[in-house]
């Protein structure tokens, strides 16, 4: 283990920006607009920079820094980093950046813009690397604030509704979280991740939380699941979400389905995983369930939405139940086939970067269309938009066939991994989710058909311009990206192999 | 030599100098005021610094003052009324920081509010029930002139409903204490005679006496359904006086509570601790409830204060250390955050815009009129809501605990308070400065109003307190939880409910 002070950059250097931009008040807005993709920026340098120092024989963290914070509440500034959350820090260093550019690109007010959305990137940040309830759930909550104000703010018409139900849903989750952990604490006295789940390994945390009363366990593990339920989401958690998505900013919804909901994902494997591995087998049952209904009703959900960004909210619910799915069927086999358990877990990390990179892709083609169209995005007013742009249609047609899980585009690789291990741990959960497979190729196919097919029609009738220099920069990246983790997904799975093995491992033990 | 002793004196001198140079000028009244002030924040401030926590009282002063019945002039300190003083002299400063703009009877006015401090400051000190009891009265008085005096909304009908009822639990609280000394047959009104003499009344006795003096306090501290001289009284007070009254004289209540009704009657606490939780769980979520459907805004801060502070009566109903500890820390939380959203209110806000209505206020383009305000309330109203990085989250985690150990139901209630604080601050905090946030064709030629010298330095106080603590809890917490080891504060292991 390296002791350094990257962790502590990473997150600190976007708050930095964030605060620069707050307080220079005279800043033209050039000048705000270049610190504040700086600053977004260093989060892949500081990417870059963690994964020079990986050790992929190593399942654990690879970097950590610990200081005693808090005593009379057991708490440490707690930082460290293993494969998984190196790849959303890396997802994050990616997303950042392109999602920061294009909301500023035409927003007023850039400088607050920038300063919101940098503390934004910083909590999520802060989020992946914790290790500490109390710094965890700090930048877990500090990033509910800058969410508000970009979507309040820079949002469409009925953003205030939206970005208010956004904050309470998630205000309940958290408020679950913090009972939960409060009665963590109670028991065992620490808010350690790592320590906690020492405790669980070593078969002690059962006793000791069923020592505060019969039903504890069960309200904890309650409390921690719908915190996380509500930011994944997990159906049926997810009703604040298809608002939200529509009204924020295109460049800001890019984040939140992004980089955002994967704070749930990350959330599950790194607290409900090694925590409460016992209270997930005994409810696997109603889980699996409640993945499979994000993962049928989002794909339904989005075959009848006409309008463009429910449609694309709809389908990230379905696309990242399918992570949870793995996991909750994982957890409900128990003991069971060492290589479709680890396919599945490596699907589901995969799965989680994957579905970043495609559907902020997506929620830019969004943002395009909607900016040519004067911020419609019914799909009935448009159509023919490869006649009329045949370069933007190209990099939509990468992105959606991505999101549609094409062999030979990176979204193929976590979905074939989590069908080839859920089939063989739950055929049935497996079975049902492959209709929603279907349904997905239909809704996905006949947008792009209703879309970019056709005679030109509605607000592509006129004049439609193609993709411009600012644009290529957003959406061409990502397409490289998909095609390259497409061809080479190895890249990524080396990040997360180790620690899917040992999970593997410890399953098959007593 | 200590100053700490001569704060509560100090400030009635500061009072009467107010008074005196109020006749001649506002400014030096409002000089003098400051500098009263000052002078309790510098006095706590060395107290603080050279603290030396330990698990009792340490004596300041003791004189005998009514030698026929055993009452002494006797301040003591430990690490509860320390951060409480503490506290004090916060709200204090930035009180008077606040109130630089009072116009109408300047002299007066400080001379009442500092009367009222001095009372506060001699409540936190006191050793001796009687002189805490005399401290406490002299506190509630001058409330009545400063509401009635220069209140706003329905002031007289605030200024007498706080005052009775005021008067009505202190009522209580000194039959209980009385009956004590007279059934128990004490020796003098010290806190441990008075201990002792509780200890010689009979288990009926011993619950009644409990019962009238703790529920004579938890009227002044707002516990549910006595609380409802509070959002009155406090939206009816001038800025200074409702930041006072729920910053600190709130915690009056609780403080006796913690002081004087639990360590003094265990036996009494164990058989009223179910019912105290339960009215302190109600009031979380009852109150939370109310404030989220208010129209005047500081209705909904007086309401928000009901609910915090049934956190406080919570932690002390579970009668643990760790949560007698949060609900201390609460206290100071609470009365920080508290006096920060009524200087808002009523200082930043109410001020200028001449209205608290939040239907006009979302009408207009607040965050461009007074963006300093809304800058300070977003910071406050995300205090208020318990968010990690900010006093109240400490506080309310070890709250938590204390209810997990004791009763998980009341665990979950709390949470469920937790989560209505978060959207009545929330939607607050939309209304009143967000209303026209992003909206098309907000007039920018509104330049926009800058806060003064003296709101910047208030908030800047009370800001900093908050985010310091919610920082370094450890810095309040290692005086606290020490003085909780005191053996007066072990009742919790005697009577765990099944």
């Amino acid at each position: 283990m390296t002791a350094s002070l990257l962790l502590t950059g990473l997150v600190a250097v976007p708050w930095l920006g964030a605060l620069l931009l707050g307080v220079a008040g005279s800043l033209p807005a050039r000048a705000a607009r270049s610190l504040a993709v700086l600053a977004s920026a260093s989060t892949l340098v500081f990417g870059v920079l963690l994964l020079a120092r990986f050790d992929p024989s190593l399942a654990g963290l690879f970097v950590e820094e610990r200081v005693p914070w808090i005593r009379s509440l057991g708490i440490d500034y707690h930082l460290g980093l293993d494969g998984m959350g190196l790849l959303f820090v890396l997802l994050t260093g990616i997303l950042g950046p392109l999602a920061l550019v294009t909301t500023l690109r035409r927003a007023t007010r850039v400088r607050a813009a920038g300063a919101w959305f940098l503390l934004l990137q910083g909590s999520a940040l802060g989020v992946f690397v914790a290790l500490d309830f109390f710094p965890w759930f700090i930048c877990w909550e500090l990033s509910l604030v800058p969410a508000f104000f970009l979507i309040r703010g820079w949002g469409g018409a009925h953003a205030g509704t939206a970005a208010y139900r956004f904050v309470v849903f998630t205000l309940a989750g958290s408020a679950g979280l913090l009972l939960a952990f409060a009665a963590l604490y109670a028991a065992t006295g620490t808010m350690n991740f790592t320590d906690l789940a020492r405790l669980r390994a070593a078969g002690e945390l059962a006793g000791k939380l069923g020592a505060l009363g019969a039903w504890t366990p069960v309200l904890v593990f309650l409390g921690v699941l719908v915190g996380l339920g509500v930011k994944a989401p997990l159906f049926p958690f997810h009703a604040w979400m298809p608002a939200t998505y529509a009204e924020a900013p295109a460049g800001v919804s890019m984040f939140l389905t992004g980089v955002m909901s994967k704070m749930g994902v990350y959330g599950f494997f790194r607290l409900l995983w090694p925590i409460f591995p016992e209270e997930l087998r005994a409810y696997a049952g109603p889980l699996l369930v409640m993945a499979l209904g994000g993962v049928v009703l989002g794909a339904l959900a989005a075959l009848r939405s006409g309008n463009l960004r429910h449609m694309l909210a709809y389908s990230s619910l379905n696309h990242v139940s399918y992570c949870l799915l793995a996991l909750f069927a994982v957890a409900g086999a128990g003991p069971a086939d060492g290589v479709a358990v680890e396919s599945a877990l490596v699907g589901a990390l995969l799965q989680a970067f994957n579905h970043g990179l495609s559907a902020s892709a997506l929620f830019f083609v969004a943002g395009v269309l909607e900016q040519r169209s004067g911020g419609d995005s019914d799909f009935a007013r448009f159509g023919g938009v490869r006649n009329a742009a045949p370069r933007f249609a190209l990099l939509a047609g990468v992105a959606l066939f991505s999101s549609l899980g094409l062999p030979g585009l990176n979204g193929f690789v976590g979905e074939f991994l989590i069908f080839r291990g859920v089939f063989a741990l739950q055929p049935l959960a497996a079975a049902v989710a492959t209709v929603a497979l279907l349904v997905t190729a239909i809704f996905l196919l006949s947008f792009w058909q209703r879309v970019f097919h056709g005679p030109r029609s509605g607000a592509v009738a006129g004049s439609f311009a193609d993709l411009d220099a600012a644009e290529w920069r957003v959406l061409g990246p990502l397409v490289v990206l998909m095609i390259l983790l497409g061809v080479a997904p190895q890249l990524l799975a080396g990040l997360i192999n180790p620690l899917a093995m040992s999970w593997a491992a410890s399953l098959t033990l007593p | 030599m200590s100053l700490l002793p001569w704060i509560p004196v100090a400030t009635l001198v500061g009072a009467l100098l107010a008074l005196v140079a109020g006749a001649r000028s506002a400014a030096a009244a409002r000089v003098v005021a400051l500098l009263t002030a000052l002078f309790g924040a510098v006095a706590a401030g060395a107290a603080a610094a050279r603290f030396a926590p330990s698990n009792e009282l340490v004596t300041l002063v003791d004189l005998p003052w009514i030698t026929q019945l055993g009452i002494r002039y006797h301040l003591a300190v430990d690490g509860i009324s320390l951060s409480l003083v503490v506290l004090t002299a916060l709200a204090a400063t930035s009180g008077v920081l606040f109130s630089w703009t009072v116009a109408e009877r300047v002299g007066e006015f400080f001379a009442l509010y500092l009367t009222l401090v001095a009372g506060v400051y001699g409540v936190f000190l006191s050793a001796d029930a009687f002189l805490f009891f005399v401290f406490y009265e002299i506190a509630i008085v001058p409330k009545y002139f400063l509401v009635a005096g220069w209140g706003s909304t329905r002031r007289e009908y605030g200024a007498m409903k706080l005052v009775l009822y005021s008067f009505a639990g202190s009522a209580l609280v000194l039959a209980g204490l009385v009956w004590t000394y007279g059934a128990g047959g004490a020796e003098g009104f010290s806190f441990g005679a008075l201990t002792e003499a509780a200890s010689r009344m009979s288990y009926g006795e011993n619950v009644a006496a409990f019962g009238l003096v703790f529920f004579g306090f938890a009227t002044l501290a707002g516990l549910f359904p006595l609380h409802t001289w509070a959002p009155t009284g406090h939206v009816a007070a001038p800025t200074a006086a409702s930041m006072l009254l729920a910053g600190v004289v709130m915690k009056l209540g609780a403080y006796g509570c913690l002081r004087i009704a639990l360590p003094f009657y265990p036996v009494g606490f164990a058989a009223w601790q179910l019912v105290i939780g339960w009215l302190a769980v109600a009031g979380i979520v009852y109150a939370g409830l109310v404030a989220l459907v208010q129209r005047d805004f500081k209705f909904v801060i007086g309401y928000s204060s009901v609910s915090h502070m049934g956190f406080v009566m919570l932690g002390l109903a579970t009668g643990e250390i760790e949560a007698l500890a949060g609900a201390t820390l609460q206290m100071f939380s609470h009365g920080v955050i508290a006096g920060l959203l009524f200087g808002v209110v009523g200082r930043m806000v109410y001020e200028r815009e001449h209205t608290r209505d939040l239907v006009e206020l979302e009408a207009r383009p607040m965050h461009r009129r007074l963006p300093g305000a809304a800058a300070v309330f977003v910071l406050a109203g995300l205090a208020s809501m318990g968010l990690p990085g900010f006093s109240g989250f400490p506080a309310e985690l070890k709250i938590l605990v204390g209810a997990w150990n004791f009763h998980p139901i009341w665990a979950v209630a709390a949470a469920v308070g937790v989560l209505v604080a978060g959207a009545f601050t929330l939607r607050v905090m939309q209304r009143a400065f967000f209303g026209q946030f992003g909206a098309a064709g907000a007039e920018p030629g509104e330049g926009g109003e800058r806060l003064t010298l003296p709101e910047k330095l208030g908030a800047g106080l009370l800001l900093g307190a908050t985010i310091l603590i919610g920082l370094k809890p450890d810095l309040l917490l290692d005086w606290i939880v020490p003085a909780l080891q005191s053996p007066a504060f072990h009742f919790a292991a005697t009577n765990v409910v099944p």
